[in-house]
């Protein structure tokens, strides 16, 4: 509890003791009367007691009420005056005049106890997601004439030597120069599993050294470091704001003025009726109704409740580390339908590995035809080239490599040890007329030739996820009902990993700029505009698509400020598991508020009707509010609580 | 020109008003407040005097939210 808090307890204590006191005086002392119907019995006695009656409730409604009285008064002034003091003060003011001291009290009294409990708890729930994403760094151990000085992590510079001792965070991103230890990175991507690391290895900003001292290269400046990036992120998340809420802030605008008018109205019309059908009017009961009715509109609930729903929701995603950028995406996130996922790097690792290696005569061996598919590849950057390359896994002398001819989308054709050598695809063969053998369809095949000779092929394939399949069946199991594969890969290996993981529809030999008119055609396939289609990459060149889907969503993209500034969901990690787990954690979000918008509305519709007839009282009235708030927030808070979801 | 402010609020609809009213403040082109962080961006208005229009927004927001604080 914080001292504004404490300092609201003690007035609940002092005003409750006070008025249990007071209210233990015995009716022969102080009789429980008004001063009008003290008046009214023209007895100077019990004015007097009645007077004192009324001090004496006085003092523990001040202690209590003041601030709110101040509030709503400051309301009027500023022209905000529909706000839920407005409603108290009036209320309870009514109340008191009268002449139902005690109700004003325990009104004004329970109203501040719903308040603290609200404030408490909302406090609480925000320490515990705030210091969960409590990742940045308070300084950087850097060595200098041999001392190891902490330094502010933002002076640190690129290439600097840094040193992580154990429970340290490791503050900037960079690579290992000397020692190895573990690293606990659940507070960056939710996963419990210690990473271990060595020499040479890239280490990301944020994560804590678990055991053994480390000597980090760095290679980023601390702005431009995992966790600021997060942090970032994390800091701006509420600024897109959902449906629902839009819909609270618009509701309680004009929800409060009517039910203040509503108020009115019960309070003339039924008497002024009465007066002129000849009727006893008997104005204070309906006004006592009037006021019992402020009591129970008072939209706290709602308005509390829902954005706590949201801000739990998304602290709770981002424990699993789901960085979810606004309340509208994880609504929209819970009306998803349609996955679409490019391939290279989601569903699989995007690490090319030579795993065949087929010659098709004796004359040569496998080695030998992975030597010289390696110095033909020996200038290119292109992946299959560098997996034939760490397949080869020798030092490669480019200057035994002549005669380079490279033909974009094809391959390439060199002179090594006086051979000439092609390597490249089906188009390279075709084109210069060498016939070749039919390959396996599991993968891209890079045919070999010797001096316009066939000579084999090498077939690289990229490795699926271990948790894909399961990623797909969770996916199905969360009710989206169609899962779309994107790919530039041929469609042969792309139809076979596709039939692996179970997924129903795959568009394979796409140019970059396809997927963006794919993902539109699913966009306009979509049965009605509330089902959503997400699109997730890897955040590399993926952009385009990442904007124009409904929710982007870019996976293990901590590197690529390109995908975070267009993603509106980012993966900390390359799991395609938290896509399903994602949508989970949106849906029970939205379950709940609708839960709480339901439970509110209804509740205070119910009691509204018993207090215009005059069946509930100002006790049910301030019970219903409080009760019905307390519940919300409650319920609200469940959202956090992301466990046993994946 | 953007720049970051600590800010005090007791509940997430609260905050949302802030922002609002921040956002309504002359010399402000936009402004986020972030409930769970308890931090305020703002973006000012090229050429716009942060100081004097920061005073103007926590004038405005303690017009919709007496409770509120920021640190200027």
């Amino acid at each position: 509890m914080n001292k504004k808090q404490k300092k609201v307890l003690k007035r609940i204590i002092i005003a409750a003791v006070l008025m249990v006191v007071f209210g233990l005086i015995p009716e022969s002392i102080l009789p429980e009367i008004s001063i009008q119907e003290a008046v009214a019995e023209t007895s100077s006695v019990l004015i007097l007691k009645a007077v004192i009656r009324f001090i004496l409730f006085m003092i523990p409604y001040i202690v209590i009420g003041y601030d709110i009285l101040k509030k709503a008064f400051k309301g009027i002034k500023n022209k905000q005056v529909f706000d839920e003091n407005f409603l108290m003060a009036v209320a309870t003011v009514g109340a008191i005049a009268l002449g139902d001291y005690k109700e004003g009290v325990a009104v004004m009294l329970f109203y501040q106890i719903g308040e603290l409990f609200q404030s408490y708890a909302v406090g609480k729930s925000r320490r515990n997601i705030s210091e969960l994403m409590d990742i940045r760094p308070d300084y950087a151990n850097i060595e200098k004439d041999g001392q190891v000085v902490k330094a502010d992590p933002d002076e640190v510079k690129i290439g600097d030597i840094i040193i992580v001792k154990p429970g340290e965070k490791i503050p900037i991103d960079g690579i290992i120069e000397e020692g190895e230890a573990s690293l606990d990175t659940s507070a960056l991507t939710g996963e419990s599993v210690p990473r271990s690391v060595r020499v040479g290895d890239e280490v990301i900003s944020g994560c804590i050294n678990n055991s053994g001292v480390l000597k980090i290269r760095t290679t980023k400046e601390f702005g431009e470091s995992t966790v600021s990036k997060i942090l970032d992120l994390v800091e701006n998340a509420s600024s897109k704001k959902s449906k629902s809420e839009n819909f609270i802030s618009k509701f309680a605008r004009y929800y409060t003025p009517i039910v203040c008018y509503s108020a009115l109205a019960l309070a003339v019309i039924p008497p002024v009726v009465s007066f002129v059908i000849g009727i006893n009017p008997n104005v204070s009961q309906w006004i006592y109704r009037a006021l019992t009715f402020l009591v129970i509109s008072c939209p706290c609930a709602l308005v509390i409740s829902i954005p706590l729903t949201f801000f739990a929701g998304i602290g709770g995603a981002s424990r699993a580390g789901v960085l979810v950028k606004g309340s509208n995406y994880l609504e929209a996130l819970s009306r998803a339908k349609v996955v679409a996922m490019d391939k290279t790097g989601t569903l699989t690792k995007g690490v090319f590995q030579v795993t065949e290696i087929k010659t098709v005569d004796s004359s040569i061996d496998n080695d030998t035809l992975l030597k010289y598919a390696a110095y033909a590849e020996s200038f290119s950057s292109h992946p299959i080239s560098i997996s034939i390359k760490n397949a080869y896994g020798k030092e490669i002398d480019q200057s035994l490599v002549s005669d380079v001819k490279e033909i974009a989308g094809h391959g390439v054709t060199v002179t090594f040890e006086g051979n000439e050598i092609s390597v490249g695809n089906s188009k390279l063969m075709n084109s210069l007329g060498i016939e070749y053998k039919k390959s396996p369809l599991n993968g891209t095949v890079c045919h070999v030739s010797l001096n316009k000779e066939y000579a084999g092929y090498i077939l690289i394939s990229d490795v699926i996820k271990e948790t894909s399949k399961a990623a797909i069946a969770a996916m199905k199991s969360a009710g989206i009902v169609k899962t779309v594969m994107l790919t530039g890969d041929a469609k042969a290996a792309a139809d076979s990993i596709a039939a692996e993981l179970g997924i129903t529809e795959v568009h394979s030999e796409l140019l970059p700029a396809d997927k963006v008119s794919i993902v539109e055609k699913l966009l306009s396939e979509k049965n009605s505009d509330d089902d959503k289609l997400i699109f997730v990459g890897d955040g590399i060149n993926d952009a385009p698509v990442l904007s124009r889907a409904d929710i982007g969503v870019a996976m293990g993209a901590l590197g690529s400020d390109a995908a975070i500034e267009a993603a509106d969901v980012v993966l900390m990690d390359d799991d395609p598991v938290k896509i399903p787990l994602a949508v989970k954690i949106s849906r029970k979000c939205m379950r709940i508020v609708y839960e709480n918008i339901y439970f509110a509305i209804i509740i205070k519709i119910l009691c509204l009707a018993l207090g215009a007839v005059g069946i509930a009282n100002m006790w049910v009235a301030i019970f219903a509010d409080v009760g019905v708030m307390v519940i919300a927030v409650l319920n609200a808070i469940r959202a956090l609580s992301v466990k046993n979801m994946s | 020109m953007t720049k970051t402010y600590n800010i005090e609020v007791d509940c997430a609809n609260c905050a949302n008003k802030m922002e609002e009213a921040a956002k309504n403040t002359a010399g402000v082109s936009d402004c986020v407040v972030n409930f769970m962080a308890l931090k305020m961006k703002v973006t000012f208005d090229e050429g716009a005097d942060d100081k004097a229009v920061m005073k103007e927004v926590l004038k405005n927001c303690k017009k919709v939210e007496d409770d509120c604080e920021i640190e200027i």
